[in-house]
């Protein structure tokens, strides 16, 4: 076996996969706040919340109507985002004309709300969900293309492969959507000037009302993808949200291409940590955040307010 | 045993005739439940706590030297300080006479703190940390059901045993899971095997997978999981998918519950060692207390939960031979009871307050073994109680009698 | 934020004098109708609170981590009882001035920003604290410090018992109210004021606004470790709650439904929620249920909360 500083070069790759199917999550779910607070100035401290709705509903439609993983990887954002989209007309909505700090409080108290019915209904210590046949299992892939060495092969889990790849699609179709459509361009207008758009007959309320059920639809997407991988629980939304946030304000918010780069390079740059220094591992994206503020206060791709 | 305790009786009935309930504090005796009734440890303790104690109040005839028997109870959220405030407030005002389960092994060091200065009875159940029975130990202290001592020596001892002498473990970061390891290396290393490595990981982690890759490489024929609760769960699911168990290598939990194996499924968790208190399938008497703990809660008992009905009933049992509520002499009527119950049979209360029972090493059942929901575990061995826990005198607490 | 402050700047009328004697005799006879260890902690949560809203009321600036000031001081106080054995007053000086040095360095860090860049800096500044907090020695991982003594104040006046060191705690209680007091009453208050209604206006005045927030987010570190510190010597515990980002999301709570535009509507807030808590407690999952709903009923409908509303209604200009 080939080896790279005492570790065989497999299990290196290995860990190097694994680091970029953690950035997926990363940047799924900030390319959702991403969306929200880039699209309505909003900072969605739910959005964790509704990752976690996101894999419970997944374990709710296997378990009580029999609906598998394919399923819910098609309802389930649908079903997040009509709760995202209740959630915008019933609460958000009234607060645009104050402070942004409102929307934050706001969402903060409904994390409690749902987190809280959750762990009343299910109980906190976790629910099993399995993951379809299709992706169960471990792909072999050998890396005798770059060492000449045939003993040098990966074995990844086909679950995760198949996280990485959900989620590139994903963040390149929401960017393309956003950057490069005729909706996205209305869409950037709207929060530029909403008179003006207003003006073109096209209706801003239901915009910005669709644009977070979009948002938060994602966070859903991302639970369903989680609940293959672990347990599902009440708070698993909870420790999540404080890195994504810290991914955000690295990346610098509003940058839609800013969030994915950033959650994906976090994402590896934690894999490192967790090689050379695993008790760094929960510190090292906080110490990345006050460097980069530091140097560059608006984030890596951030405008300058 | 029985002698001792009819003899204790008849001193008491001698000494005090006239209304042994002058004996009791205010004319009762008040018990607080203080559990988690929300958060992670909910499901293992919680309301099912509340209710073991109101079976146990029940068996034992709802009345003690004449004096009614009254239940409290509250959520600590595993909040320690929650816990202490709480209960010096059941202590200063409300008469509490005794606390129990007290999960989350804060919340159970602080509330014995408070049973020390206060003078009362804790009964903890719920957490884990040998330190209740070891350097915090107290006069007025007990702790039933197990401990990480209890957990990590069967195990570890177990497996060895079993062949998997050469181990790596995945260690939360903090002083539980640092304790856990050092205990299970020293019995690892004392049964012949050996250490290999050791990689800590940060606490809460959802994903395992450079870890146990970790792991992987290391070659150890078993990864103990010096973790708890999700932390484990999310460990083992993740194992399962680069194929360790496949590759040769397996896995010991040293912190886990049934509650555990029902949220990681068979599937997941066939095959796995890990070590209880107490099971509800091992005897006729376990099964039907079972039955009548899942008509009221609607799922099986834990460890936890049957080992609040024994702590209660003991209790009372203790305050009808010492005649009194006055928590020294209680506390030494448990020292010199047998227990005996649905929880164990010839259970002895060390100086220390760590009470020894039998526990059993178990492994988690092939799904196509099992009948259904909750029949989980095969009792592979039982540990005598001399073996199991941790003799008194090696401790560290300093009360030796 | 823009919230109506009635408050004048620094002088007593007769109203205030009342008002401050009142409380001071209620302070004095409430133990004795209250269970002192919760008062204690309500005082706790009170000082807290009202340290809190010098940013959020009246600098504008939301911390989303003050739980690292209230926290670490918690744990730094436990030890100096009960490592050091230091006496109670110099136990809880030493935690009040080590988070004032922690605050001027977080807030040298994220005053460079301000809004949700801000919030979001304190979170994660905060969690840093956490995670030392679970893994360094001294605090003793997620057991906590346990057993800390009450020692005596000044090495000499015994507070073991729950109702001196009621006293203790409400003397401390009341300086602390009064230098919130006096900050918001004073020039700086003022100034800091300008800079929450409009920061470019205050620089254009040539005030150095950078400085200003700095000073203030010192100023309500040094508070909230006091706060913490008694903590610590009120339940005679410190452990990893205090250090929470749910503990910094409760505070931002207590202010809000106290009323952030007011000087003491946070501790009212305060009171509330430390209440709530205490007698729902066997509500278990309820209660988190119920503080989220009171969040968010706050957020909708009484933004200016409790005391807010209340002067806003029966009018003190």
């Amino acid at each position: 076996m080939t080896t790279i500083f005492d570790m065989p070069i497999a299990i290196l790759g290995l860990q190097i996969l694994i680091g970029l199917q953690n950035g997926a999550f990363y940047a799924l779910l900030s390319l959702g706040l991403a969306v929200i607070f880039g699209m309505m100035n909003v900072i969605n401290f739910a959005h964790g919340a509704q990752y976690m709705l996101g894999a419970f509903l997944a374990y709710i439609l296997l378990s009580w109507l029999g609906l598998g993983y394919w399923w819910a990887l098609l309802l389930v954002p649908l079903l997040v985002g009509i709760f995202g989209l209740a959630v915008e007309r019933l609460f958000l909505r009234h607060l645009y004309h104050l402070d942004h700090l409102y929307g934050l409080l706001l969402t903060f108290g409904l994390v409690l709300i749902v987190e809280g019915v959750m762990v009343d209904m299910f109980g906190a210590s976790g629910l099993p969900y399995s993951k379809p046949d299709l992706l169960q299992g471990a792909e072999r892939i050998p890396l005798s293309w770059v060492t000449g060495n045939e003993r040098d092969i990966m074995m990844m889990p086909v679950y995760r492969l198949w996280v990485i790849a959900a989620s590139i699609v994903v963040c390149l179709i929401v960017w393309f959507a956003i950057e490069k459509t005729r909706l996205g361009s209305y869409l950037r207008a709207a929060t530029e000037n909403p008179t003006l758009v207003r003006a073109f007959g096209i209706n801003v309320p239901i915009m910005v009302m669709l644009t977070y059920g979009f948002g938060v639809a994602l966070a859903g997407f991302a639970g369903v993808l989680a609940a293959g991988l672990q347990a599902v629980t009440p708070h698993m939304g909870s420790s999540l949200i404080i890195v994504v946030f810290a991914v955000v304000v690295i990346g610098g918010m509003g940058s839609i291409m800013g969030s994915i780069l950033t959650g994906f390079v976090l994402g590896l740059i934690e894999a490192v940590v967790k090689i050379a220094y695993p008790e760094a591992t929960n510190i090292v994206i906080f110490v990345i955040m006050i460097c980069v503020l530091l140097v560059r206060p608006a984030g890596l791709f951030g405008r300058e307010a | 045993m029985l002698k001792n305790l009819s003899l204790a009786a008849t001193l008491v009935a001698i000494g005090s005739m006239p209304a042994a309930a002058e004996k009791l504090s205010d004319n009762a005796v008040r018990i607080g439940v203080m559990t988690d009734m929300a958060a992670v440890y909910a499901d293992l303790s919680g309301q099912g706590s509340v209710v073991a104690a109101e079976m146990a109040i029940e068996d034992f005839g709802g009345t003690v030297l004449g004096a009614p028997i009254e239940l409290v109870s509250a959520d600590h959220q595993n909040k320690a300080d929650i816990a202490a405030a709480k209960a010096r407030e059941w202590i200063d005002t409300d008469g509490v006479d005794m606390l129990t389960d007290l999960v989350t092994s804060s919340v159970a060091l602080a509330v014995q703190e408070v049973g020390k200065e206060k003078n009362r009875v804790i009964m903890v159940v719920g957490a884990a940390t040998s330190r209740l029975t070891g350097e915090n130990c107290t006069s007025t202290g007990f702790h039933w059901a197990y401990d990480t001592y209890a957990l990590a020596n069967g195990t570890g001892t177990a497996v060895v045993k079993n062949g998997g002498d050469s181990w790596f473990f995945l260690t939360a970061d903090y002083a539980f899971g640092h304790s856990l390891e050092s205990d299970v290396s020293k019995i690892v290393e004392k049964n012949g095997g050996t250490v290999v490595g050791a990689v800590r990981h940060p606490f809460p982690t959802t994903d395992f997978a450079s870890f146990l890759l970790q792991a992987q490489a290391s070659g150890a024929k078993i990864i103990g999981l010096a973790n708890a609760g999700s932390d484990t769960i999310n460990a083992i699911k993740q194992a399962s998918e680069f194929g360790i168990v496949e590759g040769g290598q397996n896995l010991a939990g040293l912190l886990m519950f049934i509650t555990d194996v029902h949220a990681l499924g068979l599937d997941a968790a066939k095959g796995l060692f890990m070590t209880t208190g107490w099971y509800w399938d091992l005897n006729d008497d376990t099964r039907a207390w079972a039955a009548r703990f899942e008509e009221k809660v609607g799922r099986k008992p834990t460890m936890v939960q049957v080992g609040v009905y024994s702590a209660v009933l003991s209790y009372l049992k203790a305050v009808e031979a010492a005649g009194t509520d006055e928590a020294t002499a209680v506390s030494e009527a448990l020292k010199s009871m047998e227990i005996n119950d649905v929880f164990t049979t010839g259970g002895k209360v060390y100086a220390n307050g760590r009470m020894a029972h039998d526990m059993y090493l178990v492994q988690v059942k092939k799904p196509e073994d099992s009948s259904g929901a909750w029949d989980y575990l095969d009792v592979v061995r039982t540990i005598p109680a001399a073996e199991a826990f941790q003799n008194p005198a090696e401790t560290g607490c300093p009360i030796t009698n | 934020m823009s919230v109506p402050v009635q408050a004048r700047a620094g002088r007593f009328n007769a109203v205030h004098v009342l008002v401050f004697a009142g409380a001071l005799i209620a302070l004095g006879a409430l133990p004795f109708a209250v269970y002192p260890v919760f008062l204690m902690k309500a005082m706790c949560f009170a000082i807290f609170a009202c340290a809190f809203n010098l940013l959020l009321g009246f600098s504008g600036l939301l911390s989303f981590g003050h739980a690292a000031f209230f926290g670490s001081a918690s744990y730094l106080s436990a030890y100096a009882l009960s490592a050091w054995g230091l006496s109670a007053e110099l136990s809880i000086l030493f935690a009040t001035v080590s988070s004032a040095a922690l605050g001027a360095v977080f807030g040298a860090i994220a005053i460079r920003r301000q809004g949700i860049y801000f919030a979001m800096i304190t979170l994660a500044l905060s969690q840093m604290i956490y995670f030392a907090a679970l893994q360094a020695d001294f605090t003793g991982g997620e057991d906590g410090i346990q057993g800390v003594t009450r020692n005596p104040v000044f090495g000499l006046i015994d507070i073991t018992d729950n109702l001196s060191s009621y006293y203790f705690v409400a003397v401390i209680f009341v300086f602390a109210m009064f230098a919130v007091y006096r900050v918001v009453h004073s020039p700086f208050g003022q100034v800091l004021r300008a800079i929450r209604e409009s920061e470019s206006r205050a620089k254009s005045l040539g005030y150095h606004t950078d400085q200003y927030k700095l000073v203030v987010f010192v100023i309500s570190a040094a508070l909230s470790g006091l706060a913490g510190g008694t903590k610590a010597l009120v339940v005679q515990v410190a452990s990893l709650t205090d250090v929470t980002w749910q503990m910094s999301g409760e505070v931002v709570l207590m202010t809000l439904l106290g009323g952030m535009g007011t000087v003491f509507g946070p501790a009212v807030g305060a009171v509330l929620i430390v209440t709530l808590q205490n007698f729902l407690n066997s509500f278990g999952s309820l209660v988190t249920i119920l503080i989220g709903a009171i969040f968010v009923v706050c957020v909708m409908l009484f933004r200016r909360g409790i005391l807010g509303e209340l002067q806003a209604r029966f009018g003190r200009k």
